[in-house]
């Protein structure tokens, strides 16, 4: 039993007894393999000069496009009248753990609302975009956008209130980022939904023909 | 401009006027018109082509292209603090970005960068014609390596002071390849004076399918390959910056220096550059002269075609320059003395014996 553990094949591998210094070939004595390394450089040069840079987006020309569930900048929604949707509930910042946004809740004029927040601030600095304000809201009030350039003079202007954050992409399709309802997606999932079903459908009809003839 | 010329001739006096007038005037023209604004566009060049061998784009900010980048640099450079360190001996720490750049400019004063004056009106495309203008220029090309040490060993710092020793060694061994790889063009044209070198590469070989330039000759073609490497170990460039590696050294040498002293050492690394491109295409690749006659563009006035066919050699072997730094990664010290001491120095030394043979065996 042992002597055949020993007969393993890998097992019994003589072990190096000295390690033996690299041995260069020819061509490697006599420093060829740099031309070929010069050649790999100059075919780099000369296919990005021709057809220009590839994998640079050059930022502030350029954007790239990112998902249309991307968590950029927040954005609260409003009502058909214009007024924020927002009922000061808190449980946006309750489930926020970066402690970045602060209400202040005020009573509602129209008794069916009860609360509206006086004040909206989310400290962009101390948000990490993890979403879960989106997450917590009852009402659709706050949804993010893909708007991701955020950059501040001063620390006082990372404090986003809520003018800003109502005012600049409100409902532009293509500047929606993170939100609970994907209206387009949901609609191309009922129809493949309903295509899936009525192919198995037909699937079935046909068999139950065959079976039938 | 011919009559301010007129009077100071007048004011000067004719000797006067021909040895120190006139020498300063061309000095001036040819450093502010010609080797520093390439300088600084050899920088933008660099950044551009390194940025398209690694898929990126290069600067692009400034200017259409980036164009007016060297500017800028310029700009900031001058207006940068200019830090000396409290411990460091000041002198030597003033003195050696001066030793760095002066001599490297001052063998642009013998180097031909077109043809002499071919006849009335025409100039002659270099600032002296030196009968030992070989020697010269590899006795001046050694000053450099002074301020590297006296920058690195001035600053008080490690960093510097490991920079200097290397440059001090890695000169040591390159100087003298270079300097034996320079005796087979000056063996094969017999003279010292760079005109004379160019002119005696003059003509074709081989039933005029190629140039009688001396890289087209069985030694001269190792000799060249001698002469770059040990030209770029020379020059302190990729894959020899040693001195300066910065992932060992921070910044070796000039550590410690800012502002516009650490552009003085800039600049000497790239005027170096360009004198050993210029080298190696006045003593291998001809000069001036076109590859083949009906190149020569000799419609142009006062021989400015064998200018552009010097400047046009020159970017090449710029761009080479460029091409090897985003090619090789930097030698490793002991590397770099084997194939100095090991490699270059006998291949060297057997080519200087061999072209001395042909020379003796085939006068023509």
């Amino acid at each position: 039993m042992r002597s055949e553990m020993l007969r393993d094949p890998v097992l019994s591998r003589p072990r190096p007894r000295a390690v033996t210094p690299y041995k260069k070939s020819l061509a490697e004595w006599l420093y060829l393999p740099l031309f070929g390394g010069l050649m790999v450089t100059l075919r780099h040069f000369v296919r990005n000069l021709i057809k220009g840079p590839r994998y640079t987006i050059e930022y502030p020309e350029k954007r790239r496009d990112y998902s249309h569930r991307f968590r950029g900048h927040h954005i609260l929604t409003s009502r058909p009248d214009g007024s924020l949707r927002c009922v000061a509930c808190f449980l946006c910042a309750t489930a926020c753990p970066a402690d970045c946004i602060k209400i202040e809740s005020g009573e509602h004029p129209d008794v069916n609302i009860e609360k509206y927040p006086v004040v909206y601030e989310i400290d962009m600095l101390r948000c990490v975009f993890c979403g879960y304000c989106v997450d917590a809201c009852p009402e659709e009030a706050i949804i993010m956008s893909n708007n991701y350039d955020m950059a501040y003079f001063h620390r006082d202007q990372s404090k986003v209130g809520k003018n800003d954050l109502m005012k600049p992409y409100t409902f532009d399709p293509s500047q929606l980022g993170y939100r609970p309802h994907y209206p387009e997606e949901d609609a191309q999932r009922a129809k493949m939904r309903r295509e899936a079903f009525n192919l198995v459908q037909a699937a079935r009809e046909a068999g139950a023909t065959e079976v039938a003839s | 401009m011919p009559g301010l010329l007129q009077w100071l001739d007048e004011f000067a006096g004719p000797t006067l006027f021909e040895f120190a007038v006139s020498p300063t005037l061309k000095i001036l023209a040819l450093l502010f018109l010609f080797v520093l604004p390439l300088i600084s566009y050899i920088v933008l060049a660099e950044r551009k082509i390194l940025g398209y061998i690694q898929a990126r784009v290069g600067p692009n900010r400034v200017g259409p292209w980036g164009l007016l980048q060297p500017i800028a640099d310029v700009v900031k450079l001058l207006l940068k603090e200019d830090v000396i360190p409290v411990r460091a001996v000041r002198w030597a720490f003033v003195l050696a970005p001066c030793l760095v750049v002066a001599p490297a400019f001052v063998i642009f004063s013998v180097i031909p960068f077109g043809p002499p004056s071919t006849g009335e009106g025409a100039p002659n495309w270099f600032i002296t014609d030196v009968n030992t203008g070989l020697l010269l220029v590899i006795a001046l090309a050694t000053i450099g390596v002074y301020g590297l040490i006296i920058g690195g060993w001035a600053s008080n710092n490690k960093f510097s002071l490991m920079g200097g020793l290397r440059s001090a060694a890695q000169m040591i061994s390159y100087e003298v390849p270079q300097g034996f790889s320079v005796v087979v063009p000056i063996l094969l044209a017999g003279t010292l004076s760079l005109v004379g070198i160019v002119q005696a590469q003059e003509g074709h070989q081989l039933f005029g399918l190629l140039p009688r330039w001396f890289v087209f000759h069985p030694t001269g073609i190792f000799a060249f390959f001698v002469y770059m490497v040990a030209g770029i170990a020379e020059s302190n460039r990729n894959p020899f910056d040693l001195p300066e590696a910065e992932t060992e050294l921070v910044a070796g040498f000039h550590t410690e220096y800012s502002g516009m002293r650490f552009a003085l050492f800039f600049l000497g690394e790239y005027a170096n550059m360009i004198v050993v491109s210029a080298i190696a295409v006045t003593l291998f690749f001809g000069g001036w002269l076109p590859p083949f006659d009906f190149l020569g563009m000799a419609f142009l006035p006062m021989g400015l075609g064998g200018v552009l066919w010097f400047v046009t050699k020159l970017f090449a072997f710029l761009f080479v320059y460029i091409w090897f730094r985003g090619t090789f990664p930097r030698y490793r010290f002991d590397q770099l003395m084997d194939l100095g001491w090991k490699w270059l120095i006998p291949m060297a030394l057997i080519l200087v014996v061999l072209t001395a043979l042909l020379k003796l065996l085939f006068p023509s």
